[in-house]
């Protein structure tokens, strides 16, 4: 009868047994921590994606506005805050270049690309992707 | 019929998001944010700067920075708060909330991009 009116009834319904995780599990171990703090390097490359538009925009409004910006881009609060988003950059870089060889598996017909090579490639790809950026910023002074 | 996952695409958008700002975000910040304020290197000139920002290889280079930025950040960011502080039980709402702000992120830069001078 009970389960003509309501086919999800069960006499004895289930209830899973979870144990109560405290809120800062992750300052357990210093793998954990550093696994947090690597996915809060995102919040960072949203910002620099963020400021990046924003000068884009300042572009736009004309020679005085951009002094306007650079001169708050050189406050030295403002600096020691991007030299601290530089670091949290860099360790978002270092973080996603050595996870490259687990998350790429290139082979060449029956022939895997050894973990290395795919790690080396990644880090001379950053390396040269760098120095076109500084020559194309130091080139436009 | 089997519901087709959006999960593929945002895992897409999140891993070429991290790609491109791994390798493009830190001497971009070192360069622009960092050395030319402090005269380390000699300061890009306006003009300079208007060439490449503003340029339309530029506005399209900035665009998909920013936007794979924006969905980068959106995916790792509600991984870690479901998961960092235990809300499970908010997973969808987190979901919602983190992709919305990247896809109105993106509309503002796609906005800035095109109507920008």
């Amino acid at each position: 009868m009970a389960k003509a009116l309501n086919a999800g009834y069960k006499r004895h319904y289930p209830k899973w047994h979870r144990e109560r995780v405290p809120i800062f599990w992750w300052l357990r171990s210093a793998s954990y921590v550093k696994f947090m703090f690597r996915e809060l390097t995102s919040l960072f490359v949203a910002y620099a994606a963020g400021l990046l538009l924003v000068q884009a925009w300042v572009l736009g409004q004309g020679a005085a506005a951009h002094a306007r910006l650079l001169n708050w881009l050189s406050h030295p609060a403002v600096v020691t805050w991007h030299v601290i988003l530089l670091a949290t950059l860099l360790f978002h870089t270092v973080t996603w270049l050595n996870l490259t060889p687990q998350a790429l598996v290139l082979r060449l017909g029956r022939w895997r690309v050894p973990k290395t090579v795919v790690w080396a490639g990644h880090y001379a790809a950053w390396l040269v992707l760098s120095l076109v950026i500084v020559c194309l910023f130091v080139g436009v002074a | 019929m089997v519901r087709r996952s959006r999960e593929p695409v945002l895992w897409a958008m999140f891993s070429g998001g991290g790609m491109i700002a791994a390798l493009l975000l830190p001497a971009t910040v070192a360069v622009l944010w960092i050395a030319a304020p402090l005269g380390w290197v000699e300061a890009p000139s306006y003009e300079g700067l208007r060439l490449l920002f503003l340029h339309p290889i530029g506005r399209l280079s900035l665009f998909a920075v920013a936007t794979l930025s924006f969905f980068h950040w959106a995916h790792r960011f509600r991984y870690t708060v479901y998961d960092g502080l235990q809300l499970y039980h908010l997973s969808q709402l987190i979901a919602i909330l983190t992709y919305s702000i990247a896809v109105a992120l993106t509309v503002i830069a796609g906005f800035v991009l095109v109507t920008t001078g």
